[in-house]
């Protein structure tokens, strides 16, 4: 068919002010001190980091606030190798589950400072921070995780309920 | 049919601006708090299910991340609504009577104060030909009063007193955000917004959350010394084009009403769901409440307007009304979609 509208363009935006909320503000504080700070479930005593002022699991709010050191092991990794705009690094390179030593949940993190296909499950790896006059109250605090060369530890298998 | 009833119901306070929590822990007290009142363990509610809207939260699936207020573990059977909650309660009716579940939680939250509410609210309408032109939320609601004061012959000073009633109710209702005594000459010496709309016409701009529990049969008689039975609930809307309706009238709210079983006997109180003073005129000509019904006794959406929570704590005012003895038959009623295009009706009873 002829003169067929195929599109229009709308364009709209809206901005919004978020609100972090309690637990997640203490983090993002922490964040911008060196600092990484996690909140403990009362009921079943999972350290949550980064928190978010509940456990997901047992539903109720964490208030008790545990810091942890920035070390911790890989308990998963994948190798990306999609280029993307959005990206800090050019691939191929890794990214891993991180469990904190004394965090009972990983979280995602950037592997660097080692060849991306000798990331291994049990590597222990430790946080990089930026320069302290240039942590923020972000993730981006922390640059990356490297390996620390300690032994690999053993990482338990899942199906542990 | 399955009896179902309201066993218990748990709201925030209502706020201008909430900046200390976020979403999940401000609702996370209020999900608490209705199990508690309900009796029930967390663990023995059959069916979750919540109303909000990720255009107010302004992120992708916030619901999914609600339900860290709950426990979803192990795991539970959940859904959602991007609508108020109340719709959320309809489906859990819905739930209970298939049977099931025995138990059903519904909770809703909204901050509306995060980004400008009253464009987030224009993206519910047609993307093509009117979203576009960003008619916003009062101004919509204004083409409305001037249809509805045209064609009842009703008055500025009839909106006047519907706010001015409003406030007042509300000095009562320690969860309501704009509450106190003004008279209708004062009100309306204030500039219109949007004519013939004056600031007192509309809401305000509230964040808040609540939680409704609901029970069949011996699990409300169990959860609840006087449960506040659904004798009737119905949900009809209307088409979304607001050039095919008539903006004076709300069919769909009749309809419902009729349905719900709204006139089958005496009313003791309705809680409605009408965010600006017109609509409440509107919806009271379409449920056939007369003069003696007690309406928004709670102050209404105009004292308290959280975004997909307000319909839902129509239900919970109504309700709890007759958990506590002071309404033997309760009308609630809840809307969505610009200028009332879908209503819901429900009838709550005592004394089963």
């Amino acid at each position: 068919m002829a003169n067929v509208v195929k599109s229009i363009e709308t364009p709209l935006s809206l901005e919004y002010t978020h609100t972090a909320g309690r637990a997640p503000t203490r983090f993002l504080r922490g964040m911008a001190q060196g600092r990484i700070l996690g909140q403990r479930c009362p009921e079943c005593r999972k350290v949550y980091v980064p928190p978010r002022g509940s456990c997901p699991r047992c539903g109720v709010a964490t208030d008790e606030e545990v810091e942890v050191t920035g070390k911790g092991t890989v308990t998963t990794f994948c190798i990306v190798r999609i280029p993307s705009d959005a990206l800090s690094v050019d691939p191929p390179f890794t990214c891993a589950h991180v469990l904190l030593d004394g965090a009972d949940i990983p979280f995602f993190a950037l592997i660097q400072e080692c060849p991306f296909d000798q990331v291994r499950m049990g590597m222990r790896v430790e946080a990089v921070w930026v320069p302290p006059a240039e942590r923020k109250p972000s993730f981006e605090s922390i640059r990356y995780f490297r390996p620390t060369g300690e032994p690999d530890v053993v990482v338990a298998r899942e199906g542990r309920e | 049919m399955r009896q179902v009833a309201v066993v218990s119901f748990a709201q925030s306070p209502s706020v201008r601006r909430e900046t200390d929590l976020n979403e999940v822990e401000m609702l996370m007290p209020v999900v608490h708090e209705a199990v508690a009142r309900s009796g029930l363990a967390m663990r023995e509610i059959g069916f979750t299910v919540s109303g909000s809207s990720d255009y107010l939260a302004g992120g992708p699936f916030s619901f999914v991340s609600a339900l860290d207020a709950v426990g979803a573990w192990p795991p539970i059977v959940e859904s959602h609504v991007e609508m108020d909650g109340a719709f959320a309660l309809y489906e859990a009716w819905v739930k209970l009577q298939t049977g099931e579940a025995d138990s059903a939680l519904v909770y809703a939250f909204g901050k509306s104060s995060l980004g400008d509410v009253a464009e987030v609210v224009t993206l519910q309408l047609d993307p093509y030909y009117v979203a576009p032109l960003w008619p916003d939320a009062v101004s919509l609601a204004a083409l409305q009063a001037r249809a509805f004061l045209e064609a009842s012959g009703k008055s500025e000073r009839d909106l006047a007193a519907v706010a001015v009633r409003s406030r007042r109710d509300a000095r009562k209702n320690p969860m309501a955000q704009l509450a106190g005594e003004w008279s209708v000459e004062d009100v309306l010496k204030d500039p219109y917004l949007v004519a013939p709309l004056r600031r007192h016409d509309c809401p305000p701009i509230s964040d808040g959350a609540a939680a409704i529990v609901l029970a069949a049969d011996d699990v409300a008689r169990r959860a609840c010394r006087r449960p506040a039975w659904i004798s009737g609930i119905d949900h009809r809307m209307e088409p979304h084009a607001l050039g095919l309706r008539d903006l004076a009238r709300s069919r769909s709210t009749a309809e419902a009403g009729e349905r719900a079983g709204v006139g089958r006997a005496a009313v003791d109180v309705a809680e409605l769901h009408a965010p600006f003073t017109h609509q409440e005129l509107i919806l009271r000509d379409a449920l056939r409440l007369d003069d003696r019904v007690p309406v928004n006794p709670s102050g209404g959406a105009l004292a308290a307007n959280p975004l997909m929570v307000a319909g839902l704590i129509r239900i919970g005012e109504a309700a709890r009304r007759v958990m506590e003895g002071d309404a033997t038959r309760a009308v609630a009623h809840a809307t969505s979609g610009p200028c009332l295009q879908q209503n819901l009706v429900c009838v709550l009873e005592g004394g089963r």
